[in-house]
């Protein structure tokens, strides 16, 4: 059989969002391919310019729905650097809280995306029940399930919720219970053992040259984590340990897989140890409403290195706001991981390295 | 032993009730029509309905009426329901609840009033027939570059290789339509005549997923065809005939008694045949595209594979044609790896009414038949449910470097001993 | 690996002595960050220096920022080693927005490069498929820059406004 091009989106059960991945095919195999983004762009640096910038975090939020919260605390993180403000401690361990649950939140609907991608539709249930139960912890302390839009520059919008703790302590008892029915499932299985192991690999010089972070460097077997690297908020103070591949070989399907999800119970840990160290004052500083000066942050988001640049000129609106993307980079990376693989394949590798389209297309 | 409900024969059974209704309206013809009489000649009308390739014709016709009945519209939404209540309950949920209280309409409103009846809080087994409805309801969609006749004719020769092969599987001894000398071989070649329409639908769909799931389907058929005949053949060795009622009743004997539990003598429960039985399972499971194996129709990567293109209901007859083909793997399995319909022994109720011995079924064969059935596609669906796709070099992989050497190992198990068993003190 | 202290200082003291005349500014505007600001034509020498020598081995982002009489090239470099970042802003004059591509160092430029161009118009001469990847193929605009119009107003419409048609 000639080799064709074969598109895999923009609509297409295997494309979590709206992009369009070309491949090409020998018989079964991939010999090229070609990610087609932008259909998503809804022109956020754009609009950013023109609202203050307190009202931009509403934007921020909508970057990635899964992740609203990750995202809009790289803003105001970047706009607190270029404000010179600090957070008060209580404000800074609420948002590590509210930081982590996120995290667990993306990561589940990553591991639910993940299960029907390989024909496993009881994996989306299950995790999606166990996400449910972080998205009412998230509801509890910002009122919202999605698009919460909680973190502002200066601090969070509100307090703890009385109780909290409790609730918190309550659900991540019960997850981590969860956690050994999902081990049942995912890595006790032969045949997922056999879709993902070897499927997909980078080498570790090849993922830093083309830019890839978060746990998709981690599973190449390369210490990063940015909540290590360059403690944010009061990450310093917090025992955990970064998830990283020690299998050696790493960099396939099955090393991004086991990176996320042992940052699963990672992240309980990370909100267990902050929920008892919250102390008492206020939550937010008084951020100022014009700034002049730039100002940059990067945090850890849940698919990898979130940046953000902000330049103000003395207005109270920004003069330019760069987002820096993880699934953006990532993407310009996938044609390395696809080719000399299987076409069934395309989805067991897209699926581990967690797309988002709306924080890529921006 | 308990007795069959369709009892010696379901054409029988037929020519007996078609035989008493004609006769009854040959009587009354005959009756109103005297000898002499000016309508005289409709005695021949009278004769022609007793004739007896008339009431042999009609036999056949509410025979095949009743199994395609029985098998296409019954069993096939009792399978779905199963599949479909089972696996919900697997992944933490309900499932389809729709109950009879939701139906637009209700025969017995005055019997029970509707009002304040739950309509979503039922057994859910009306839902098939809604998405069937639904189905129906909706615009069938020809391709424009689509090679229409071969388009159109692929879902056909799907949906009626399946029907074709209800012709030879039997439910029991008599509630059979064909009981021919070879029916396990006509059963297997009815089996293997989908993939080639899939392959047609695929192609004819001039769509590069479903052409590729087409090719998928022909690759795979070879990886899974061949260990499920030649677990058949390591079966033969024992059973030593094609028909499957001869090789049901050889399984009927006692093997053992464990205690005060009998043990039949069922293929499984030989070493040769467990063999020959993980085969079979397995290569089962790829016929009938269940989830490990349902590369043809990878929804992940192929969005619907080589169903893509169809819709309305020549998509749901494609779609739902797989659980028949669903029942008629699980029964080929119970008949020739389970003791088909024979069920334990303490059933049987023989009062005797005055010098005869009348067999009275508690449970008759075909519920037998049917329990098994249902159990044995519980365990599909189980582990369906619970595994990911395989991919199409592992399925060859697994086909040709597993499963074939597995059932070369199983044939020549079986000729030793059905040599040397009964030498050896009877190791089967 | 956490952070080196010390490092920003001796960047900087390193990147005075091997390009002395390069850096019209270059600062420490907060810990753990070295700011440095370089014309167009020493970019991609300072950048191989950085990357090769200094370790400097992940580009985390490229920025373009239109200042109405110039263009800026943002660069953060970001070292695993040391958890330091080395921001650079090329300057690039407005007439003619040209800057070598950095694709031949990094591959993560490629995409970088591709989106400030698609919506800034900086060339980045040597990318190998400058071509629009968020817009769409016939968009003509470089929307990001000043002077493309943007309704500033709009923003906060009331109801009011929007039952008597903005009057």
């Amino acid at each position: 059989m000639a080799e064709f091009w074969v598109n895999m989106g923009p609509q297409h059960p295997m494309t979590h969002g709206l992009w369009n991945m070309k491949v090409k095919i020998d018989g079964e195999t991939i010999t090229d391919a070609a990610p087609e983004i932008g259909y998503l762009h809804r022109g956020y640096e754009k609009i950013m310019e023109v609202r203050e910038f307190q009202k931009n975090v509403v934007l921020t939020d909508r970057l990635c729905y899964v992740s609203s919260i990750t995202w809009s605390h790289a803003y105001a993180l970047a706009c607190e650097k270029m404000m010179d403000i600090t957070v008060p401690p209580r404000g800074q361990w609420i948002r590590v809280i509210s930081l982590e649950l996120q995290r667990i939140a993306s990561h589940l609907m990553w591991l639910a995306a993940y299960g029907p991608d390989l024909g496993l539709l009881t994996g989306l249930l299950w995790a999606l029940r166990e996400r449910e139960l972080f998205l009412d912890l998230i509801q509890l302390l910002s009122g919202a399930r999605m698009n919460q839009n909680f973190p502002r520059i200066g601090g969070v919008r509100n307090d703890l919720p009385p109780d909290f703790d409790k609730y918190c302590a309550k659900i991540t008892k019960h997850f981590r219970e969860k956690l050994k029915e999902y081990h049942r499932l995912f890595h006790e299985s032969k045949i997922f053992l056999m879709r993902t192991q070897g499927v997909g690999r980078i080498s570790l010089a090849d993922a830093i040259n083309w830019g890839v972070t978060g746990p998709n460097l981690r599973a190449c077997g390369l210490d990063v984590d940015l909540r290590r690297l360059e403690p944010y908020e009061t990450y310093e103070e917090v025992d955990f340990e970064p998830q990283v591949w020690k299998g050696g070989d790493g960099g396939d399907s099955y090393a991004r897989f086991m990176c996320r999800f042992n940052e699963l119970e990672e992240s309980c840990r990370i909100i267990e140890q902050a929920i008892k160290k919250v102390p008492s004052g206020a939550y937010r500083a008084k951020a100022p409403r014009r700034a002049e000066g730039e100002g940059f942050a990067r945090t850890e988001d849940s698919r990898g290195e979130a940046l953000f640049y902000v330049i103000g000129d003395g207005d109270d609106r920004p003069y330019r706001v760069k987002i820096r993307s993880p699934v953006f980079c990532t993407m310009a990376a996938t044609p390395l991981m696809l080719r000399g693989n299987k076409m069934a394949d395309v989805v067991s590798i897209l699926g581990s390295v967690d797309v988002c389209v709306g924080e890529m297309d921006k | 032993m308990s007795g069959a409900l369709v009892s010696p024969d379901l054409f029988t059974l037929c020519k007996v009730l078609i035989t008493g209704i004609m006769k009854i309206q040959s009587d009354a013809i005959l009756a109103g029509a005297p000898v002499g009489s000016p309508v005289e000649p409709l005695r021949g009308l009278a004769y022609f309905l007793m004739e007896d390739w008339f009431l042999t014709f009609n036999a056949w016709m509410i025979a095949i009426t009743i199994m395609v009945t029985w098998a296409a519209a019954i069993q096939l939404l009792t399978m779905m329901w199963i599949e479909r209540k089972f696996y919900s309950r697997l992944q933490d949920r309900y499932g389809i609840m729709i109950s009879i209280w939701s139906l637009p309409f209700w025969p017995f409103s005055w019997w029970a009033k509707r009002r304040n009846k739950p309509t979503h809080r039922g057994l859910g087994y009306l839902q098939n027939v809604a998405d069937g409805v639904k189905l129906l309801q909706k615009e069938n969609i020809t391709p424009a570059n689509a090679d229409s006749a071969m388009f159109h004719t692929a879902p056909v020769l799907i949906a009626s290789s399946t029907v074709m092969i209800f012709a030879a599987l039997p439910f029991s001894e008599g509630f059979v339509i064909a009981n021919m000398p070879m029916s396990l071989l006509f059963i297997l070649a009815a089996f293997s005549l989908a993939p080639l329409g899939i392959l047609i639908a695929g192609w004819a769909s001039n769509n590069k997923y479903t052409l590729i799931g087409g090719m998928r389907a022909a690759a795979q058929l070879m990886a899974y065809e061949i260990p499920l005949l030649l677990a058949v053949v390591a079966l033969l060795m024992y059973a030593g005939s094609l028909n499957v009622i001869d090789i049901v009743h050889k399984q009927e004997a006692l093997l053992v008694m464990l205690g005060p539990i009998p043990i039949p003598a069922w293929n499984v429960f030989s070493i040769p045949q467990f063999i020959g039985f993980a085969v079979f399972l397995v290569a089962i499971m790829a016929e009938m595209e269940r989830i490990p194996f349902d590369i043809p129709e990878a929804e992940a990567e192929l969005v619907e594979g080589w169903l893509t293109e169809y819709s309305g209901m020549r998509f749901g007859l494609l779609f739902g044609f797989k659980w028949l083909r669903a029942l008629a793997g699980s029964a080929l399995v119970v008949i020739l790896y389970l003791g088909g319909w024979s069920g334990p022994v303490f059933v049987t109720l023989t009062p005797a009414v005055g010098a005869t011995v009348i067999p009275i079924p508690i449970i008759p064969h075909e519920v037998w038949f049917l329990l098994k059935v249902y159990l044995l596609f519980l365990l599909f669906v189980w582990v369906s449910w619970s595994v990911p796709r395989v991919r199409i070099d592992q399925i060859l992989n697994i086909g040709w470097k597993r499963l074939i050497p597995l059932s070369l190992l199983a044939i020549l198990l079986a000729a030793y001993l059905a040599a040397l068993g009964p030498a050896l003190g009877g190791i089967r | 690996m956490p952070h080196v202290s010390g490092t920003e200082e001796d960047l900087m003291k390193r990147l005075r002595e091997r390009f002395p005349k390069a850096f019209t500014e270059l600062g420490i505007p907060r810990p753990r960050v070295v700011r440095g600001v370089i014309d167009r034509k020493d970019l991609v020498e300072v950048c191989f220096y950085l990357k090769e020598e200094l370790g400097y081995e992940h580009l985390s982002c490229i920025t373009a920022v239109d200042w109405k009489d110039h263009f800026e090239s943002v660069y953060h470099l970001y070292s695993y080693t040391t958890g330091t970042t080395a921001q650079l802003n090329a300057i690039i004059p407005h007439d003619d927005p040209k800057i070598d591509s950095l694709v031949k160092l990094w591959n993560a430029a490629h995409y970088h490069e591709r989106e400030a161009w698609d919506l800034m118009g900086v060339v980045y001469e040597g990318n190998p498929k400058l071509e629009r990847i968020l817009l769409p193929k016939d968009f003509q605009y470089h929307p990001l820059r000043k002077d493309f119009p943007q309704e500033t107003e709009r923003q906060y419409i009331s109801r009011r406004k929007l039952k008597t048609g903005g009057r």
